[in-house]
């Protein structure tokens, strides 16, 4: 994580950036002694994280985080507890510091700092998995939009595929590697080298072939495996 | 009465003699302009102006191990920001005893 040091006291900036040297996976880019100079480099750069002391004369560490538009963590290091309340208001402030800070206290904030961003890392992917849910094809030069999940079965025939969804059937010049790429492997897969299918589609499966809709698709020794293991077998 | 000491720097500085000189040279160097501005804002009257001094001395009595100096700061950082000078003594009295170590380190 890059971070950069805003206290107006130099002893303050020196034990922080002490503590920080200890630490892995953080990189102290800057160090500031009041919040405008800060907000003059965060005009410019990106930091994932902010040690921030609350108390500083014209401009506090409250001001600061109003002027911020898409603020960073922050970690707000300060001599007293009483503004903890307020702190904790801030979506973006994820600790607390009383000074004198201890390295230990200090590397538990880190670690809180950490499991925060990965929640919000793990839940931004999440999302964007659920946003590609359209796929748009090529179609005698106008770009159709497919609803994947109604995809039910691809078929690769030459330089074409078919692909077949809950509504309509569509030809599209393509091949069966480029559309998989474009597929989630959770609801998808390749079945044979000429086949791929929606496993939530399948209607049932009899020896080397899956019913799916009206049509039966051969599945391949090699696929059968994985297919089996997709399966909610009981 | 307590002593200050380099407890807490050396906590933190697992033996850098390097750091721990840099760190005691920082504090040398900003402790007494703080008590200037300090002494200046208490002579004028400017209590809230003291009261932020107050709040940035403390954070150097505190690095220096003084528990009970720490309290006194905080009780008078509170009472100045009620025009209350109560403690002025106690405080300038914990101010004294870390010109003192300062001269001495």
């Amino acid at each position: 994580m890059n971070c950069i040091i805003i206290d107006d006291e130099a002893t303050a900036r020196l034990i922080i950036s002490n503590f920080c040297e200890k630490v892995n996976s953080i990189n102290v880019l800057e160090e500031f002694p009041n919040a405008i100079q800060a907000i003059k480099y965060l005009n410019q750069n990106d930091v994932d994280l902010i040690f921030l002391d609350i108390h500083m004369p014209d401009f506090t560490g409250f001001d600061f985080i109003q002027t911020l538009k898409n603020p960073p963590k922050i970690i707000l290091t300060t001599s007293d507890s009483k503004f903890a309340i307020e702190a904790f208001e801030y979506e973006c402030i994820v600790d607390y510091l009383v000074k004198p800070i201890t390295q230990e206290r200090f590397n538990k904030a880190i670690q809180k700092t950490q499991n925060i961003q990965a929640v919000i890392e793990k839940k931004g992917a999440e999302t964007n998995n659920e946003e590609v849910k359209d796929l748009y094809v090529n179609i005698d030069r106008r770009l159709i939009k497919i609803n994947i999940p109604s995809i039910y079965l691809i078929e690769a025939k030459g330089d074409y595929i078919y692909v077949k969804t809950e509504d309509q059937n569509y030809t599209v010049h393509s091949t069966l590697k480029k559309i998989e790429d474009k597929l989630s492997g959770d609801l998808f897969l390749k079945v044979h080298r000429s086949y791929i299918i929606n496993l939530k589609k399948i209607i049932d499966i009899e020896d080397n072939s899956v019913l799916i809709k009206k049509d039966v698709v051969p599945v391949s020794r090699s696929n059968r495996p994985e297919l089996m293991k997709r399966l909610n077998l009981l | 009465m307590e002593q200050p000491n380099l407890n807490y720097i050396k906590s933190m500085s697992d033996g850098d003699k390097s750091f721990e000189n840099k760190l005691i040279s920082i504090i040398k160097e900003e402790y007494p302009q703080e008590k200037i501005v300090y002494q200046k804002n208490i002579n004028s009257n400017n209590y809230k102006a003291t009261a932020e001094i107050v709040h940035k001395l403390k954070h150097k009595i505190s690095i220096l191990g003084l528990v009970k100096g720490y309290n006194v700061a905080t009780d008078f950082e509170n009472n100045l920001k009620d025009d209350n000078i109560l403690l002025k003594e106690e405080f300038e009295a914990v101010l004294d005893q870390i010109t003192k170590y300062l001269t001495k380190l």
